[in-house]
């Protein structure tokens, strides 16, 4: 069986869901959204708790809330919604689903991928010692409790302080569940001035600094977690049944790297320029699969210009390929997106991301060994990306260039 | 099971070892249990090994184990594809990475063609690089091993377990066996859930094989467990790996290696450490670290890839260089102890071999009818996975409803893991049968459903299932 469509759009989270939208908005006619779970709506679904559409809805909603508007408003501009259903490969010519009616193709004249983030789990974070029941990451947690109501347990540590760490507090403690401490390997928490000493007068859980996890010990659940202050050498233990792995972003870029298009090793997903053009024409990128991860009305706001770029290019598609310059990087920059960006197209906006604290830098650009570009930065904050004023890299010409912190 | 009773085969412990045996059995016209301390089969070191069908290339030359080795690896192979067990004959190579190893290669080819394996070949760097593309800079030589494969260690054992039962095989799981009794010719096996007279008793309980022989106040050996831990990288490293790819092994081990797996994934282990802990299950800083820095030697690509899981498995190793397998003279007792890191390939001749042991000491059981090899659900990658198979979408659409996302497993497969003759009884051994659960998220995005729905298909209590006290 197959179908013919313009877009199809992998995932219904706020990015898929706002790009499809604005797709419709802009005339055209067939546009697909295909979304692996019963409910559309992506992560917000399970963030019970008020912090979106700020920006987008001009509301100040809960996330399952705002997860519905965005749905009720797709669907009311004649978007299709296959929910249920799984995109299992995809192609320049469309994508392969599967679902309880079986293999199916969509043929499209563009995708746009928009696939999400998710937290990286325990293994991947390299915490040794015994696999018991009771180790989260906050997505899980959130399901667990808001969408299964399942029990969780009564003291947790979680690992991570930055925003979402924040929120898996507040789930803990819907779901009756003591917070023990942050902890985070970092000199303070990444999260919104304040944070810190709400977590610690509010949810009584001290945020322990330049700490990370040594082991977590348990036979059939977690019994204690054994940490180690990275500064003083301190080992000790928390006595705690449940350990919510926060934060520590991944794209879910497995389609993306699978169909072949160009991945940026900064972000790990899809390397594209601020209009979520990938180095295939035919397909492209929206939402926290380009660059975790940024706040649902933020994604919801760029897709738009995700949509606006396809339904251009589907009427007047460029003949041959683009000439693009790479945008690189250099430690302690961690990424910078766009990281591709077409030449003669300046890019629209510019967002950068370190691995550590920094403070009083000069955000550098460098191009055939000079610095074309510099800039002074007051400070940065691990784990939360931040706005570069885009004129930074006008400077740039046909040669591809690195940024560095300096 | 509870009370008494009386059997004509007990057999401790349900590992692949017992399993095999169990299954072997029930070919012949006798009553038989299996007694199974933990509450689903396939918990001890089966559950975490490295999931080679070995050759048996490098076994000690003459050796029980070389010998059972490469009659398993026939047995199993075969067994395998008529179960719909995920089985990959991707051949191996043994790398060199310095000019010791390198001279070492020839006696290894000779080792082989001693153990009945003359398949392997010498070949140069330049050929090694030819099958193994993405390996690090310095290979000097290796040998190709063409016969090894890679399969589903958790089917095998549910393959049989499943056999065993059908055809009617009784399978007490939680019931520790704590002493045993001698009785005339029978054996009284003495459990945390009662008393079994048995005319046989076989000991298959793999880390405690040699504590179980003390029951019969034998000694002929220890088990001293040998840990390997092993990280498992993301199925986007899959392309980066086209075969095993083993280093030169020493006497204490086979050394770190790097292979695939059928699910799809890579593997990077085992490390090979002593524990006095037979519990010592846990991975350690200091054992991944090891395993990174050889990963990074032999393929450093391989670490840029995402680490998707990380276990620890532990051999039953002993003093000795081989099996203890034995039937003392008198006894109609068979201790099948020390299966070291070859337990998994030589399963099925295991069996066999403890049958003949049992046949030459008066076991006259006439034989059965052979019955039916049941069909495992397909969880390799190299089968026709539920969800894209059509056909049995259209008769049951929960085929194509997927759950778990990064392994693509489907509402139907679970729901047939928890029923099932011998069904999931856990998160973890639904992890087995299944393979929800087990991928690169780990669960951020189905556990909580999957739980879910195991508890309205089991009407067990979340609280059971996750540890926490009721
Ligand atoms: C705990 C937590 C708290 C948060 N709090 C806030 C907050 O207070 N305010 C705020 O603005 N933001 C918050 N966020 C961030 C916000 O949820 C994300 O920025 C937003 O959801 C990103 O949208 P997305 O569409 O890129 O990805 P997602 O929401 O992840 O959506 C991706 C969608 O794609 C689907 N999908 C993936 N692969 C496939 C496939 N192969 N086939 C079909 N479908 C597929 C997924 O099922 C999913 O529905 C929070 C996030 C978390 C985890
Ligand atoms: C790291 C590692 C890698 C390996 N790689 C491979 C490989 O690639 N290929 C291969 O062929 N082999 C491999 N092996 C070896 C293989 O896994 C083992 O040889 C095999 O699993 C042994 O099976 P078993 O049934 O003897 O033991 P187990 O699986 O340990 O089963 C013994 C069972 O007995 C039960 N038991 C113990 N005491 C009692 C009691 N008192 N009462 C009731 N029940 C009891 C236990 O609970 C357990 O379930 C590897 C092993 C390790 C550790």
């Amino acid at each position: 069986m197959s179908t013919d469509v313009d877009v199809v759009v992998v995932g219904g989270g706020p990015a898929g869901l706002s790009a499809a939208m604005r797709l419709r908005e802009r005339g055209v006619s067939r546009v697909v959204v295909v979304e692996r779970e019963k409910v559309a709506g992506g992560v917000p679904r399970h963030c019970v708790h008020p912090g979106f559409g700020m920006r987008d809805l001009h509301r100040l909603l809960s996330g399952p809330h705002y997860a519905e508007t965005m749905v009720r408003r797709a669907l009311a501009r004649g978007v299709s919604l296959l929910s249920a259903t799984t995109v299992t490969s995809c192609d320049e010519g469309g994508v392969n689903v599967t679902s309880a009616r079986g293999t199916q193709r969509i043929d499209a004249r563009a995708v746009i991928l928009a696939t999400g983030a998710r937290e990286r789990p325990r293994p991947a974070r390299g915490v040794p010692g015994d696999r018991p029941a009771g180790v989260f990451t906050t997505g899980q947690l959130q399901q667990w409790t808001y969408l299964e109501g399942l029990p969780v347990g009564a003291r947790a540590l979680v690992v991570g302080a930055e925003h979402v760490s924040f929120s898996a507090i507040l789930t803990l403690r819907h779901a009756g569940v003591a917070t023990v401490a942050l902890v985070t390997e970092h000199q303070r928490h990444q999260s919104v001035t304040g944070a810190g000493l709400v977590a610690r007068t509010w949810g009584h859980a001290p945020v322990h600094s330049f700490t990370r996890v040594v082991e977590i010990i348990g036979r059939r659940r977690v019994e204690k977690v054994v940490l180690e202050n990275l500064m003083t050498g301190r080992v000790w233990s928390e006595t705690v049944d449940t350990v919510v792995f926060s934060g520590d972003w991944i794209p879910d870029h497995e389609l993306a790297r699978r169909c072949g298009i160009v991945m940026d090793p900064g972000t790990l997903g899809p390397a594209s320029d601020a209009l979520g053009r990938t180095s295939n024409a035919n397909i492209y990128a929206a939402g926290n699969l380009l660059h975790p991860v940024e706040s649902a009305d933020v994604v919801s706001l760029w897709a738009r210009d995700v949509a606006d770029t396809v339904a251009a290019e589907l009427l007047h598609r460029a003949e041959g390929t683009r000439p693009w310059v790479t945008l690189g990087i250099e430690k302690p920059v961690s990424w910078v997106w766009p990281n591709r960006i077409i030449v003669g197209h300046a890019p629209t906006r510019l967002r950068l991301h370190t691995e550590s604290f920094t403070s009083a830098r000069t955000l550098q650009l460098v191009s055939s060994g000079h610095v074309v570009a510099e800039q002074r930065l007051r400070r940065t904050t691990p784990n939360r990306s931040m706005n570069v004023a885009s004129s930074f890299v006008d400077a740039l010409g046909e040669a591809s260039a690195t940024i560095r912190l300096r | 099971m509870s009370g008494w009773r009386d059997v004509d085969v007990a057999i401790i412990g349900a590992g692949v070892v017992g399993c095999a045996l169990a299954r072997e059995l029930a070919r012949f016209d006798c009553s038989v249990v299996v007694l199974e301390q933990a509450t689903d089969i396939c918990e001890g070191t089966s559950k975490a090994n490295t999931a080679i069908l070995h050759t048996g290339f490098d076994c000690v030359a003459g050796s029980l184990e070389s010998r059972l080795v490469h009659r398993g690896y026939e047995l199993l192979r075969d067994y395998a594809a008529a179960a719909n067990v995920a089985i990959e004959a991707t051949g191996a190579v043994l790398v060199a990475w310095d000019e010791d190893q390198a001279a070492s290669l020839p006696a290894l080819a000779e080792k082989a063609r001693a153990n009945g394996y003359p398949e392997s070949v010498l070949v140069g760097a330049h050929e090694v690089y030819e099958l193994e593309p993405h390996l690090g800079e310095g290979v000097l030589a290796g040998l190709r091993v063409p016969g090894e494969s890679i399969i589903d260690p958790w089917s095998v054992v549910s393959a049989f377990a499943t056999e065993a039962v059908r055809a009617g095989v009784e399978l007490c799981l939680g019931t520790r066996v704590e002493s045993l009794e001698r009785e005339g010719e029978c054996h009284v096996v003495c459990t945390t859930s009662g008393r079994v007279r048995a005319r046989w008793v076989l000991n298959a309980a793999g880390l405690s094989s040699s504590k179980v022989d003390g029951f019969c106040d034998h000694h002929d050996f220890t088990i001293q467990p040998r840990r390997g831990e092993l990280i498992v990288f993301d199925k986007l490293s899959r392309a980066l790996v086209n075969s095993i790819i083993l280093p030169v092994p020493t006497k204490r081990t086979k050394g770190v290696l790097i292979s695939p797996t059928v699910f799809g994934n890579v593997l990077l282990g085992p490390t090979a450490d002593d524990v006095d802990d037979p519990g010592a299950t846990g991975t350690t800083r200091e054992g991944l670290e090891r395993l990174l820095d050889a990963g990074a030697r032999m393929m450093p690509e391989l670490l840029d890839e995402e680490v998707t899981a990380t276990y620890a498995g532990l051999r039953a190793a002993s003093e000795h260089q081989d099996y203890q397998v034995r039937r003392h003279e008198g006894e109609n007792y068979v201790c099948i102890g020390a299966i070291r890191s070859t337990g998994l390939t030589s399963s099925m001749a295991l069996a066999e071999y403890v049958m003949e042991l049992m046949r030459s000491a008066g076991f006259d059981a006439a034989s059965l009818p052979a019955p039916p090899v049941p069909v495992m659900a397909p969880l390799g990658e190299g089968q026709r996975r539920r969800y894209l198979d059509n056909e049995l979408i259209a008769v049951n659409p929960a085929y194509g409803e997927v759950v778990c996302h990064c392994e693509r497993v489907s509402a139907g497969e679970i729901v047939d893991a928890l029923k099932g003759d011998v069904a999931a009884t856990s998160i973890s051994g639904l992890r087995r049968r299944t393979r929800a659960m087990n991928g690169r998220c780990q669960g951020f995005y189905c556990a909580a459903r999957v739980v879910a729905m195991m508890i309205e298909a089991t009407g067990r209590v979340a609280s059971d299932l996750t540890g926490l006290p009721r």
